[in-house]
Order: structure tokens, then sequence, then C-alpha cells
């Protein structure tokens, strides 16, 4: 049989969004969006963050990067697909974490 | 077949494969791919990034033992970016879509980034533009794996091409390896271009963009002669080049032989033959040439090329460089700092724009507004002396007044070392570059101030016929050989006489065979050139009677003008030395 129309594994779950201060005083910089990165590529879902109608691509630090997203900058974080529900917090955490460098 | 024409600023032929090079030193191919190939490199790519990405992991353990995990966290960030699926995505698809071979992709995309970073008005992400010029040096090293080619790995011959070369990277060339260099970018009077010379490999720069219609290992062959970069060349060029080389090498063995010979003419009339250099160890190749001494050690190197000015010790250690190069008792002329304020400013001072450099704060008078750094340099000249022949010769001094305010300040240099206990010649002889009109009028006076004169003909011409010889509009005027030009070098050699004091001239001049003859019979007896230069002028020197030399210049100085002057040494050296005609 060949393949059916079906449909992809995230439309089967709504998006979950939540928005987000940067409180890092060195904004979202390399070793913050490497471990939000490292984290989001965990989840089978799609990881996505938006600042002003910009999207990165949660699981690529460069475009998190490219966010330029220096401390005080609102995010949305957005995240959809079957492990939604459990990726929302850990992910929404570390974004909003004071520095996601520290031990 | 391709020729491509550029400025020659380094002589000879060479032919060979090409080795690509960007600004960081490595080999990248702007090669374009077979459609069939494009699968393979995209494996290739894929496991070039596996494998930069295990190796910052391990730098990252590495790291992280000697300094701290926070340090070594750095280098998981490098790892995870080389795993960045946004990144990698976009160089697999200039590989497939562009057909790009993956070094030149890998290089585009991670550059494209690095501007993105620096452009986006972020100081954070501006400093992180380092971080992936790191990435891409590390990616592309594991692409080229055992192909790897920094300069000073060279195993087989190489003609180098590139947009431009620092003199930092020309001064590492080999020249035993890198048969030639080409850039994209430069000119006749680039210090990359200087350098060349001084290697003695063929060069030719400025032949503007044509980097993207060459691969690396395509053949090529540069005429550094006549400024021309022959890409592909067909057999019948390559053997007509192939001859060329010989008869030049076999040209260049039988000036080699003579190397032992004295620089004599033919009744019996002693020259010396002195050589110029920009690095300390071109003096053993001086040497080797038939250099009786170093007659002009220009220092600017020590200052270009960095961001702090050079410290005693390092003038200090180049000059006892020198030193070891050269046989016991033979003269070394130090030159003091001889920059335009356009080419180098003391980093202590601000950068003021001058409407005419040439005409501006430049050499000595660059020195004598920032004596900290002049005195700098002298102390470590006369320290230097303890141990040889060292002479100092001050550039570009116009004035007496000038000439007495350098003197004052060797007295004060070395009344500091003497107070300090630091050993230091006490007698050092000093010298004056006659370089400009005013200098070459007052030859007479400043002669008497110092122990020699040394005529620098480059900006002498320059300044009396008052034309930029790299400016192509009015290039036609600048000729050494000028009766304006010869007038003044006329005035020097019989001012120092009379004095009593010998005459040097160091200038491009003095090593072109058509003027050597000249020169000689004006009544010059010391000659400073490039080494390569030294037996040629020596051959000149011994194929001609004093009598000939002077009835040749006698002739000459009856001339009214440049052309006729040129015309008239072409006839007397055929006739004097048909060999020449090469």
């Amino acid at each position: 049989m060949s393949a059916i129309n079906r449909p992809s594994a995230g439309t089967l779950d709504p998006p979950l969004s939540r928005d987000i201060v940067v409180v890092n005083p060195q904004g979202l910089h390399l070793r913050p969006a490497t471990a939000f990165a490292k984290l989001a590529r965990q989840f089978a879902s799609s990881v996505a963050v938006c600042r002003d109608g910009q999207r990165a691509n949660g699981k690529s630090q460069m475009e998190l990067l490219m966010l330029a997203a220096e401390s005080g900058a609102r995010l949305t974080l957005e995240v959809e697909g079957p492990d939604a529900a459990t990726a929302l917090d850990p992910l929404a955490d570390l974004l909003a974490a004071a520095d996601a460098s520290d031990d | 077949m391709d020729t491509r024409r550029g400025t020659p600023v380094s002589p000879g032929v060479a032919a060979g494969p090409v080795l690509l090079l960007d600004t960081e030193w490595f080999r990248i191919s702007r090669r374009k791919l077979r459609t069939a190939d494009v699968d393979a490199e995209i494996e290739r790519f894929r496991t070039a990034m596996a494998a930069a990405a295990t190796e910052a992991r391990q730098e990252q353990q590495n790291i992280g033992k000697q300094l701290g995990r926070q340090y070594g966290a750095i280098f998981e960030a490098h790892a995870m970016l080389l795993e960045d699926p946004a990144m990698s995505g976009e160089i697999e698809l200039q590989i497939r879509t562009d057909e790009y071979a993956a070094e030149y992709a890998v290089s585009r995309v991670i550059r494209r980034y690095a501007k993105a970073f620096q452009s986006v008005g972020s100081s954070m992400l501006a400093g992180r533009a380092s971080d992936l010029f790191d990435l891409e040096r590390r990616v592309i090293g594991c692409l080229l794996g055992d192909r790897r080619e920094e300069l000073k790995h060279l195993t087989a011959p190489v003609i180098v091409m590139a947009h431009d070369l620092t003199p930092s990277q020309a001064a590492q060339l080999d020249p035993s390896k890198v048969h030639a260099f080409v850039t994209e970018a430069g000119g006749r009077t680039s210090h990359t271009s200087i350098l060349a010379a001084a290697l003695e490999i063929p060069a030719v720069v400025g032949v503007g963009p044509f980097l993207e219609d060459v691969s690396g290992g395509d053949e090529a062959i540069v005429d550094g002669n006549h400024g021309l970069v022959i890409l592909d060349p067909d057999d019948a060029t390559r053997a007509q080049y192939e001859s060329a080389r010989k008869t030049y090498v076999s040209f260049e063995r039988s000036l080699d032989e003579l190397r032992d010979l004295p620089a004599e003419t033919k009744d019996g009339v002693r020259i010396t033959l002195l050589g110029n250099i920009e690095f300390p160890h071109e003096a053993a190749h001086a040497v080797a040439k038939g250099a009786e001494g170093i007659g002009l050690y220009r220092t600017e190197f020590l200052y270009l090329s960095r961001d702090s000015d050079p410290t005693e010790e390092e003038h200090y250690k180049a000059y006892c460089e020198v030193l070891s190069h050269l046989p016991a008792g033979v003269p070394l002329v130090v030159r003091t700092l001889d920059l335009g304020a356009d080419k180098f400013n003391p980093r202590s001072e601000p950068v003021s724009e001058e409407q005419n450099p040439a005409l501006g704060v430049r050499s000595v008078r660059l020195c004598l507004q920032n004596l900290p750094l002049f005195k700098t340099q002298l102390r470590a000249i006369f320290r230097a002396a303890v141990h040889g022949d060292i002479r100092i010769l001050f550039p570009m001094i116009t004035t007496m007044r000038e000439l007495r305010r350098c003197k004052l300040l060797l007295k004060e240099v070395k009344e500091d070392l003497f107070e300090d206990g630091v050993p230091f010649a006490r007698e050092v002889p000093i010298g004056t570059m006659v370089e400009v009109p005013a200098a070459a009028i007052l030859a007479g006076p400043m002669a008497r101030e110092v122990d020699y004169l040394s005529i620098g003909t480059n900006d002498l011409v320059q300044y009396t016929l008052a034309a930029d010889r790299t400016n192509e509009h009015v290039a036609e005027l600048y000729s050494a050989v000028d009766p304006a030009v010869l007038f003044l070098i006329q005035r020097v050699l019989d001012e120092g006489r009379k004095a009593g004091k010998k005459v040097n001239v160091c200038g491009e001049m003095s090593g072109e065979p058509f003027f050597a003859a000249l020169l000689l019979g004006m009544g010059l007896r010391q000659f400073s050139v490039t080494p390569h230069s030294i037996p040629e002028v020596k051959r000149v020197i011994r194929s001609l009677t004093l009598t000939e030399a002077e009835n040749i210049a006698r002739e000459a100085l009856l001339l009214e003008t440049a052309s006729e002057v040129m015309n008239y040494l072409r006839t007397q050296s055929r006739r004097l030395l048909p060999e020449l005609e090469l």
C-alpha cells in the first residue's frame, strides 16, 4: 500500500506557548542558547522561540543567537508535538533562568 | 589557457600547481563539483562536521579539567553549533544546489553568520563572531585532513595565489617551496612586494579579481618579469617558458661564479659592494651573493604587522641577529625608522590625516616628534654596536637643524646608557641619507657633520621631479637618469670627496647594470644593492676600465632629457656588455 495522507504528529496536539522575559544580564548568549537547544533537541516536538515577529528554531543555537535577545527582551516560547506538554515547563524554566550556564 | 596581467614586483619565472589561500591561511578551493559527486561531497561534509564536533568535545574535556568546567563549556557550545541543524542544513543546500566544494560552502555559510552577528547591533553577538571563525577553521581542518596545507608544512613546490598577503604572511613563505606568488590586491610599493623581491621569488600583484576562475591544483605560470599570470598554459607556452627559465638559471649561475672575485674595474680600481636587507636572516644571503657588508638594513619590519611598538630588547636582538650572519668586522648600516605617518603611527599618538603624506610627518620627522620611540631604537643600536661594526643612518634629513638635533639625541642616549651602566659602543659612525633635494644642495655642510653620506635614489628622484612613481599618470616623469637628478647626484659625490667622506648609493638605481657604469664614472665607489643584484653589478664593474666609465658619464651628463640619457646608456651597454641583453 502506498502512503496515506497521514496527519503529522504535531497536528494532533494543539501548540502550547508561554511568554518569557530574559533576565540574564548578558542576554540569551552562547552558553544559555546552547543549553536551551541541547534540551530542546531531546523532545520530539518542534520548539520555536519568537521575538517581535522573528521566529527561531529552538533546536538551533544559531537561530536563537540571531534573535539577539538582550536582557529584558520579551520572548514567546512555542512547543508543538506529541511531548509538548512535557517539554514546555523545563524549556520555559531554562529560558527564564538567571544564567543557564551557572551550575 | 587564460592570461591575466598585473604589476610585476619581483622578477623571474615559475611554473607549477596553484595553492589557493584565503586570509586565514587555509587552502579553500572554490571548486565546483560535478553533479554526480554531490552526494559523496555531502557525506564528506557530514563526516567532517562530526569529526569537528568530536574534537570540540575533546577540547571541552581537556580545558574543563585544566581550567574548570565553565571554560570547557565554551567548547561544548562549539560542538553544539557544529551539530546545529540550521547551519549544517544551509551548508548542505549550498553543496547540493550550487554544487560548491564542501570547504567553500562551509566558509561561505559560517562567514555569513559571522557577518550577521557583527551587524545585528548587539555587542554580545558581535563578540561571538570570533567563535564562528574558530569553528570555520576547525571544520575546514577536518575536511582537509591530511591535505591540510599550512604554508609552513608545504611538501611540494607551489604557486601561491591569494586575494592579498600581509607582510608577515609573505615573510612566512618558504622560497624553496613557494616558487611564486600572485595576489588580486596590492601595488608595487606595498611592503609585501618589497618582501617578494627580498625573498627572490617571482611575484605579480594587483591582478584584480581572478581567483574565482582558479582551482587549487591547476597549473599556472607566473612571469614576474612582465607581470603575467598564465592559467592553464598550453604546451607551446609551457615550452617557451621552460627554455626561458633555463637561460635565466644558467645566467644566474654564471653570475654566481663571480662571487669570490673582487669588485674591481679592469684597470684595478677597487669598488665596495654592499647589500640592502629587510630582515636579519637575509644578511646571510647577501654575504653568499658576495656582499662585503650590509649597506642598508631597513628596520621598518620591526614596526609593521603588530599592535605595539617594538621594545629596545626586540631591536637589540634583531641587530645582533644580523651581525651573527655576517663575518666579523664587516660593516652593518642600520637605518632608523623610515615610515610615513600614513603607514605607521606610534601607538601612543592619535592618527592625524595628512593632505600630502610624502611631504608630511614621516621618517626622521616622525622620530623627532616621538622621542621615546626614537630613543628606544637608538639605544638598541648603541648596545648592539658592542658586537660589531654597526653604523647609524638617518633617513630623509632635510635641514642641518634636523641633522644636528639627531646628533644631539645620540649624545643624550649615550649619556643615558652610561648612567644606566649598560654596555654600549662609544664610537658609532653616523651617516645621513641624501634623498631630499635640499640635502643634496647642502651636501657640503652635511658631509662635514657626518662620517658618510648615502644617496637614496628612489626618494631623491620622486622629490626632485615632484612625481610619484606609483601614480601611472605621472610615472613617465619618474626617471633616475633625468639630467636634474644626475646633477644632484654628481654634486653629492663631489662634495663628499671634497670633505673626505665616503658616499654610498643605496636606491634601486645602483642595482641596475645600465646605471652602475654611469655611477661608477661619476665617481661612486660604494654601491649598496639588493643581494640578487650584487653579481650583476659586479660583472659590470669588472668588464670596464675606469676611463671607459668616466667617458660614459661625461657624455651622459651633457644630455638634456632622461630619454636621451637612457638611449645613450643602452647603446653603451650593448657595446660593452652584450650579454646583459637578456
